[in-house]
């Protein structure tokens, strides 16, 4: 048995989405910009995957820009805001420690240019309060970039509310939703946010091509100069092919998200009960307010990347906050926040289902992480010192 | 190109000498479970010459198949000869290892080298240098 269990790190491509995008790899290969009807078509394609993008987010076309992916549209809305932020002298940042590094490493460089930012803690279920939210901001607030949802442990964030507290005391509000759109409902209007993030390789689009969302009202500035398109936002022949794809994948997805996510709960569900029953293990990240698709455990004495490898060999492709899986020392910053020590940390493992996933598979995956854990536990210098009580389990 | 060799993937699937050597002559054990790498040696030392040698890691693929090529390259050896094995040996044995993964053949010979040092102390009079 394969079975793909990494939909967050990318999707299979829709076939719809496929369909849509070939006509502009191959004969309407026009430029967007030129004026003869070659062009001209290639212009309303993106016009209308705007369209259609706007309308799968409760947003107008002309907030829709069209990006290369998610992290460049994190960076482009936090460079925007604190870019209007600035000007009226407002240099202070809210976020929260568990954002995806596109938004993280984008605070830190801000940080040496004089902007100062406030990390919320998120606590062990891995949700930022509400109620810390109001006590961080300041009068100097310029910008509250907070994820959506969590691209590792799944977990939802009080969008809602966040947007509506920001709102109420004048601070522009970006939020990373790359694991949300298409998989959990996303509204401009309802929501309260500013800015907004999404990546379309994370709902069976293509790679390379992702929007920003930009509230009317709120002027982008670009990070890469050059010709008009995107309204003068964003430099660059537009990537037709992708652009179209991405727009027929996200109708697709938002068309099927309610009985996707009905399916996907309850197969999660089932999948965190299986897991449970491994000893000394533990669901990371809220058990309801999290991704319908996303799970993510820690087990004791054993390290992540063997796990994977394991796994692998069995068929079920997954992730791990492990440092071994990233080449860094440290393990994932988002299990070290909801308050992993580094040990457990280091035996993390990310299952984050498809659409098309069915009990059968979720009850192989079981089977597979008990033995695979089990085994690997077998020959652990960590596993036998917990055993023998000279090491206390923590899980 | 995989991340790994055919050989590191052997060893990591099918590990040598895994196991505990209860009454061990040399145990040695590096790494910390922070870091996420754990090595444990065990040798059984017969007439200077390693005559059994087991070992328990936590940790990740190369570490696992860096401890299972280490306890093949010193099984079997004088234990003069086991002092010289160098983590550069472990790797190339495994038909090499990524950059970022080279740590986990110096823990296997690091892993080794207390083991045997460990043997030294409880047998001074081995001790030829």
């Amino acid at each position: 048995m394969r079975i793909y269990a990494d939909n967050a790190a990318t999707t299979a491509m829709s076939p719809a989405a496929v369909a849509a995008m070939t006509p502009y790899l191959t004969e309407q290969y026009g430029n967007p910009s030129s004026l003869y009807a070659l062009g001209q078509r290639a212009r309303e394609a993106i016009e209308s995957a705007r369209e259609t993008v706007a309308r799968c987010i409760g947003a107008s076309a002309r907030e829709i820009t069209f990006t290369s992916g998610g992290s460049e549209a994190d960076n482009q809305a936090i460079l925007t805001a604190v870019q209007i932020g600035a000007k009226a002298g407002k240099r202070h940042i809210v976020s929260d420690a568990i954002e995806h590094h596109a938004v993280l490493h984008t605070l830190q460089k801000l940080q040496g240019q004089g902007f100062e930012v406030t990390l919320l803690p998120v606590h062990e279920n891995g949700i930022v309060r509400p109620e810390e939210l109001k006590a961080a901001l300041r009068d100097d607030t310029c910008l509250v970039t907070i994820m959506y949802a969590n691209n590792e442990i799944g977990t939802i964030q009080p969008i809602r509310e966040i947007g509506a507290i920001c709102r109420e005391r004048g601070a522009l509000f970006h939020t990373d939703a790359v694991q949300a759109v298409g998989h959990i409902p996303v509204d401009a209007t309802a929501d309260q946010f500013d800015l907004l993030s999404a990546s379309a390789h994370k709902f069976h689009g293509p790679k390379g091509v992702g929007f920003l969302y930009a509230r009317r009202g709120v002027r982008l500035t670009n990070l890469i100069e050059g010709g008009a398109q995107e309204r003068g936002r964003r430099a660059g022949t537009e990537n037709v092919p992708g652009i179209v794809a991405a727009a027929t994948a996200l109708e697709e997805a938002v068309l099927n998200r309610a009985a996707n996510a009905e399916k996907l709960t309850a197969l999660r569900d089932r999948l965190i009960a299986g897991l449970s029953d491994i000893p000394h293990a533990a669901l990371n990240g809220d058990a309801r307010m999290r991704l319908p698709s996303n799970v993510n455990f820690c087990f004791e004495g054993i390290e992540g990347e063997s796990l994977l490898l394991l796994l692998d060999d069995r068929g079920v492709m997954a992730s791990s906050g492990s440092a071994c899986t990233s080449g860094s020392l440290d393990p994932s910053h988002v299990l070290l926040a909801i308050g992993r020590a580094h040990d457990v940390a280091h035996g993390s493992l990310r299952l984050t289902l498809g659409d098309d996933a069915t009990e059968e598979q979720v009850d192989y995956i079981i089977a597979a992480v008990r033995d695979v854990v089990a085994y690997l536990r077998g020959f652990s210098p960590v596993w036998r010192d917990l055993c023998a009580g000279k090491l206390p389990h923590i899980l | 190109m995989a991340l790994y060799s055919e050989k590191v993937m052997d060893h990591f699937r099918n590990p040598r000498n895994v196991g505990v050597i209860e009454n061990a002559d040399g145990v040695g054990e590096v790494g910390n479970a922070k870091c996420g790498d754990i090595m444990k040696m065990y040798l059984k030392i017969e007439n200077d010459v390693i005559v059994d040698v087991k070992f328990e890691t936590f940790g990740c693929g190369s570490a696992i198949a860096s401890s299972s090529m280490a306890t093949e390259l010193i099984k079997g050896k004088p234990v003069c000869e086991a002092m010289q094995l160098t983590n550069k040996a472990v790797a190339e044995a495994l038909d090499g290892l990524p950059d970022y993964k080279m740590h986990c053949s110096v823990l296997a010979e690091e892993a080794i080298r207390n083991a045997l040092d460990d043997y030294y102390t409880k047998h001074p009079e081995k001790r030829k240098d």
